[in-house]
């Protein structure tokens, strides 16, 4: 175990530094030549040269990658062309935002899939069987984009129950900072007005985000239980007499969780994928929005510090899923 | 959706080529999701080929007087905020996305299984660099990765192609190296192989029609995801530009006026779930009929659990 630990974490740098090599060909891809657009439209050929040697972009390119990671190590990630601050920082401002958005969203498909799941699967046949079998098979083919503009037509302007966008009310402020999650924040100070607004606004961008994971969630939570309520332990459960609350739940949930534990991890890069669109609809102030408006700004480093970002957090969370499996599933052995 | 046809790499035992693909036909027959796939998609097929002929106007005929008119008997879907006809617009989309997620998948998957091929029969340092590159992409959460290399090409359909491709063929590497190990050791490679048949023999006829089938059932099930991929780096703003009837575009310009006028969003964003339910659908029904590891022994037609 330990030693599958340590060389899980061992293949961690390398990969790493592919993902960095990776992003700087792909900045070195760029068809405009970086210098020009630093330099400005009406630049001289000499000012482009002085930019170009200023920025070392003169320099052979294995030395401007070294350049480059040394830099990255150090956590700079160049300076916003849009914010005209670090991106370091203004990633910072901004990524508590994305995790409570993708985190709530993770929750939601968790407690809403594996239930869901279960039930369908124990009531195979079922009306929640046949109503969850048409949501996994319509929420994968649903673009998320649309399914949030949906909610927003029908809750928003129709009835009016949720905000349109934004974290907060306009008359509500933001809790003190502890770790720039409103919802936690909020409730650890005990302001429950703000905690209300906040949830209020977190509602529907998390269901907008949680549709494409909570599908296969569901599917397979469903096959798995099927699986595994049809095995010989499951009658020797019965057999024995146990309570079927604790047959269904200790005996055949907890054989079926280890699949959909690593689907889980899987689409928890569709999540972070999803959070360009999602924080887009609801002007939620994450780094996906900030991404997004660097795009129209052709703001290259804004835009490569949130995908190393995001990228990093699914190679971390991968990693977790792996371990956890160890956890779960007292057969496997590393 | 990758997980299970990759488990399943390892099983290649078509028999007699054409008993296996009757059989895989006829229990694709039998499987019912597989007709309403059919449907929506020969259905999209006909709005991409003839969408242009039947629409009632010009998508690009822009009218001051009809502006964000409701659905009526004029204008099935209704109009957008220049006065377009909503409907030939919807329609046109059809052949912009179904072109657009043909062109992806081909040059995903040209790449991805001749660097499959390559890695899995060559091996050694070859398949060692090619699988460690794949690590790397697939590292990347697939829709953050397109659109960084879309971001760096510039907007625009075409790079938002190459983007998506550019981000989709490890898949294909992985799934085709993983079944070209095995196929290796076959006999019948290594009698090809004893009778001095060169690696471009031996990869192209022997080797590729073998993992063709895999290809194919990922493919059918990859085309809706392409769909959904161009739409969303549409959205938000790095593919089809304005005027093109994309329907990721559309639903991008409709998000300003979505109060006064909720058709305006709502009808491409229903093409674009029927487009890639029908393809789910049938990629799913394709997936189940011709994978020969979940196949041929189950005849029952209710097989599907």
């Amino acid at each position: 175990m330990t030693r599958y630990v340590v060389r899980r974490f061992a293949l961690l740098p390398p990969l790493l530094v592919g993902v960095s090599l990776l992003l700087f060909v792909l900045t070195h891809l760029v068809p405009a030549d970086p210098a020009k657009l630093i330099a400005g439209e009406h630049a001289g050929p000499e000012q482009i040269a002085a930019v170009r040697h200023a920025f070392g972009l003169d320099r052979p390119l294995p030395e401007q990658y070294l350049v480059f990671l040394e830099k990255l190590c150090r956590g700079d990630l160049g300076v916003s062309m849009l914010t005209n601050s670090p991106v370091t920082a203004d990633l910072e401002q901004y990524f508590p935002a994305t995790i409570e958005l993708a985190a709530s969203a993770m929750l939601l498909t968790i407690v809403l899939g594996i239930p869901i799941g279960v039930v369908s699967a124990v009531r195979r046949g079922g009306t929640v069987d046949l109503a969850a079998q048409l949501l996994s098979l319509s929420g994968l083919s649903f673009p998320i984009f649309f399914f949030g503009i949906l909610l927003q037509l029908v809750f928003v302007r129709w009835l009016g129950w949720f905000p349109l966008s934004g974290r907060l009310g306009v008359t509500a402020a933001a809790p003190p900072h502890v770790t720039g999650l409103y919802v936690v924040d909020s409730l650890l100070t005990g302001r429950f007005g703000e905690l209300r607004s906040a949830l209020l606004h977190l509602a529907l961008p998390s269901l907008t985000l949680a549709l494409s994971s909570l599908a296969p969630t569901v599917r397979m939570t469903r096959s798995t239980m099927l699986e595994s309520l049809s095995q010989d332990y499951m009658r020797t459960a019965w057999a024995k007499g146990l309570a079927s609350v604790r047959v269904l739940l200790h005996h055949a949930l907890r054989n079926a969780l280890i699949p959909v534990i690593t689907v889980l991890g899987l689409y928890t890069g569709g999540l972070l994928g999803g959070v360009f669109l999602v924080e887009l609809i609801f002007t939620w102030p994450g780094v996906g929005l900030y991404s997004v408006n660097a795009i129209t700004a052709l703001d290259y480093p804004a835009i490569m510090g949130t995908s190393l970002l995001l990228t990093v957090v699914f190679v971390l969370v991968n990693l977790g899923v792996d371990l956890l499996y160890a956890v779960v599933d007292p057969r496997i052995r590393y | 959706m990758l997980s299970s046809t990759l488990a399943s790499a390892t099983s290649v035992r078509a028999g007699p080529g054409t008993s296996y693909l009757r059989r895989s036909f006829r229990l694709l027959g039998r499987i019912p999701a597989a007709w309403i796939g059919v449907a929506i998609v020969a259905l999209l097929l006909l709005a991409a080929l003839a969408g242009p002929a039947v629409a009632p106007q010009d998508p690009y005929h822009i009218s001051a007087a009809e502006k964000l008119r409701p659905p009526s008997p004029a204008h099935w879907f209704g109009t957008d905020d220049l006065g377009r006809d909503l409907l030939s617009r919807v329609l046109t989309g059809a052949r912009i996305s179904l072109a657009v997620s043909a062109v992806v998948l081909a040059l995903a998957m040209t790449l991805g299984v001749g660097l499959g091929l390559i890695a899995g029969y060559w091996g050694g340092w070859v398949d060692e660099a090619l699988m460690r590159t794949t690590d790397v992409f697939l590292a990347f959460p697939r829709l953050v990765l397109a659109i960084v290399i879309a971001a760096t090409l510039g907007a625009g359909l075409s790079n938002t192609v190459f983007a998506i491709a550019l981000s989709w063929w490890p898949w294909y590497t992985r799934l085709v190296r993983g079944q070209i190990l095995s196929l290796r050791e076959m006999e019948y490679v290594q009698a090809a192989v004893s009778l001095g048949g060169g690696p471009r023999r031996i990869l192209l006829r022997h080797l590729l029609p073998n993992v063709a089938t895999t290809v194919v059932i990922q493919a059918s099930i990859d085309i809706g995801f392409a769909i959904l991929a161009t739409a969303s780096l549409s959205f938000i703003g790095l593919g089809a530009q304005p005027p093109t009837p994309e329907w990721g575009a559309l639903i991008a310009q409709a998000r300003s006026y979505m109060v006064d006028a909720w058709w305006y969003p709502t009808f491409p964003g229903l093409a674009i779930f029927f487009a890639v339910l029908g393809f789910n659908l049938l990629g799913n029904a394709i997936r189940d009929a011709f994978d020969p590891k979940l196949g041929a022994p189950v005849s029952a037609p209710g097989r599907r659990a």
